[in-house]
């Protein structure tokens, strides 16, 4: 019987010839990670068991990217825990300030996230790496600890839909516009305990960061994972940034979807996802909402081609005077590279602000947090009640076109409503 | 193994900030989670709730982060159980693992109304509403998350099964 990606991946990792949806399995899992906020929990669990060591130093990667720079005296403390376990453990991938980033922009830099893999992480983000054609998949603290122990996480394999994008992408839409759209349409439980395995010229057309920035966001639509076919773009990527091996599943032509939604992508015009849900969907265009902070960075849009595509609206221009604008690039190396291409000067010319890399605002956790009945437009991917400040804030979610534009004109808007 | 208490109703999407948020997430002290549980969806909550009351809410509860320290304030501020029509998975997930039991029943969570006393038998999946002398029932457990629940969490299973 045919089988989807996620489905192979989920049989592979648990000695199955094939699974079926529905289905309970035991999977042995390549990589585990967790942050400074969720390991501190898992490492309690894992020493409350008295267990000696982890299951293997080199399938775990611990990422204190939330609260760092150390955010305050209890976080510094909660990335110590980390560190002495790493130490402890001879833990290989455990990274400090100066070297870390946020976790599911810098993992793929390290060619820890590769295809065929099945992944978990203490960080519900983690479906990011279905854009690199893993299943990764969400988990708490405990799950986390057991699997520190075990290497294994049980699954129950999930139906899977399918989406086909078709079409050219419309000017200044991107990824982040294709998945609030889908989230729009849905709703933020319309793909709950499912596959989400987007398809279609639109999505073969994509460049790599704009399907992580997709597969990013799948949890938002209560998915299980999000996960695209690894095609040669992938491929590349992964071959360029390590030696490790990998295995590129595709669907088979009979697989099994519960669910099949088609988009035509010149349709969809840039998104802003308007609080308090991702799934709350308008159009950029017109949408004149004034705003106090915008945020420019995250798992979600960090990467070198949002800075790119921010950089190319903010030149020559200046930030708005009533607008503090941050920009979060969401790694060392591609911090490093913007600034290479000139786009940090780009940024501090336009009175931008400019950070080491950290989730930071996205959770509310510092580095741009906002006072009551402030109003921030962020290329991050909640926007939850209070999500990054006071309860009486709000989020606004974007891509980083409608993000530099907003900062420039003081008021959400789409690219083309600047002179 | 039952659970009884009087119920607090929320709506339908409460997510995992709310519920505790990131503001809070400097500490994993169940105790100092508890203090802040619920707070960006009622403040006052925690003035309101005695020891072992459930709490009642629409669909696709603990949306949003896999944080585990969403249930952990829930268990800490000793709410005995959460009854709603469907939980986000991680969140389920995290549930199970530390032993906070979760409920699924639409009719459940559609008829309690906030202040009825409600007891909820486990093994059964029997939910009973004493105010109302109503009975709705609740989605049964797959047999492997009994046996977690059966332990009191993952961890104790994963104990047992290698000792």
């Amino acid at each position: 019987m045919g089988m989807t990606i996620s489905e192979k991946i989920l049989a592979a990792h648990s000695g199955n010839k094939e699974v079926s949806p529905g289905e309970l399995i035991e999977g042995n899992v390549d990589l585990v990670l967790g942050n400074d906020i969720t390991a501190p929990i898992a490492i309690r669990e894992f020493k409350s068991l008295g267990v000696k060591s982890v299951f293997d130093k080199d399938k775990i990667a611990l990422i204190p990217d939330h609260f760092t720079p150390n955010k305050d005296i209890l976080s510094a403390e909660q990335v110590k825990v980390l560190r002495e376990f790493a130490r402890e453990q001879n833990i290989t991938h455990f990274y400090d300030t100066g070297r870390v980033g946020v976790e599911h922009a810098f993992l793929p830099e390290l060619g820890l996230t590769r295809p065929g893999m099945l992944i978990i992480g203490a960080d519900s983000h983690t479906c990011t790496y279905g854009g690199l054609g893993a299943f990764s998949t969400g988990v708490g603290s405990t799950d986390m600890a057991a699997a520190m122990v075990t290497g294994k996480a049980w699954f129950k394999v999930p139906e899977s839909i399918k989406f086909v994008i078709k079409g050219k992408l419309a000017k200044w839409s991107g990824g982040k516009d294709l998945i609030l759209h889908v989230i729009g349409d849905i709703g933020v439980d319309g793909a709950l305990y499912r596959s989400m395995e987007f398809v279609g010229d639109t999505i073969e057309n994509l460049t790599l960061e704009g399907r992580l920035t997709m597969a990013n966001m799948a949890i938002e639509a209560g998915g299980k994972n999000g996960i695209f076919y690894a095609d040669s773009k992938a491929v590349d990527y992964v071959k360029s940034r390590t030696k490790l091996p990998f295995t590129v599943y595709e669907s088979d032509k009979d697989a099994k979807y519960v669910e099949v939604r088609e988009y035509d992508a010149s349709k969809i015009e840039p998104v802003v996802a308007y609080p308090h849900l991702p799934s709350n969907a308008h159009p950029a265009r017109e949408s004149g909402v004034k705003v106090d902070q915008v945020v420019i960075g995250s798992c979600t849009n960090g990467r070198i081609e949002d800075l790119r595509i921010a950089a190319g609206l903010l030149k020559g221009r200046k930030v708005h005077k009533d607008i503090r604008c941050l920009i979060i690039p969401a790694t060392q190396e591609i911090y490093g590279l913007a600034l290479k291409e000139g786009l940090l000067q780009i940024f501090l010319d336009a009175e931008a602000a400019v950070s080491a890399p950290t989730c930071g605002p996205c959770l509310g956790g510092h580095m741009g947090i906002l006072a009551e009945g402030e109003k921030c437009l962020a290329t991050t991917n909640r926007n939850f009640v209070g999500r990054m400040g006071h309860p009486k804030s709000e989020v606004y979610l974007a891509n980083p076109a409608v993000a530099a534009a907003t900062a420039v004109l003081g008021k959400i808007a789409h690219p083309d409503e600047m002179k | 193994m039952t659970a009884t208490g009087k119920a607090h109703k929320f709506g339908s999407d409460i997510n995992t900030d709310e519920i505790i948020p990131a503001r809070y997430l400097n500490s994993s002290d169940p105790a100092h989670l508890a203090a802040h549980c619920m707070e960006d969806a009622d403040p006052d909550f925690m003035k309101k709730i005695a020891p072992g009351d459930i709490i009642v809410a629409g669909k696709n509860f603990g949306c949003g982060s896999s944080r585990e320290h969403a249930p952990i304030s829930i268990k800490a501020a000793k709410i005995s159980c959460v009854i709603a029509p469907s939980f986000a998975r991680i969140f389920y997930r995290n549930c199970i693992n530390i032993g906070l039991p979760i409920v699924e029943s639409a009719e459940a969570a559609e008829k309690i109304a906030a202040g009825d006393t409600i007891e909820v038998d486990f093994e059964s999946g029997v939910i009973y509403n004493r105010t109302k002398n109503e009975q709705y029932h609740a989605k049964p457990y797959p047999p492997f998350m009994q046996e977690i629940m059966r332990h009191g969490g993952l961890m104790s299973k994963v104990k047992a099964s290698i000792s």
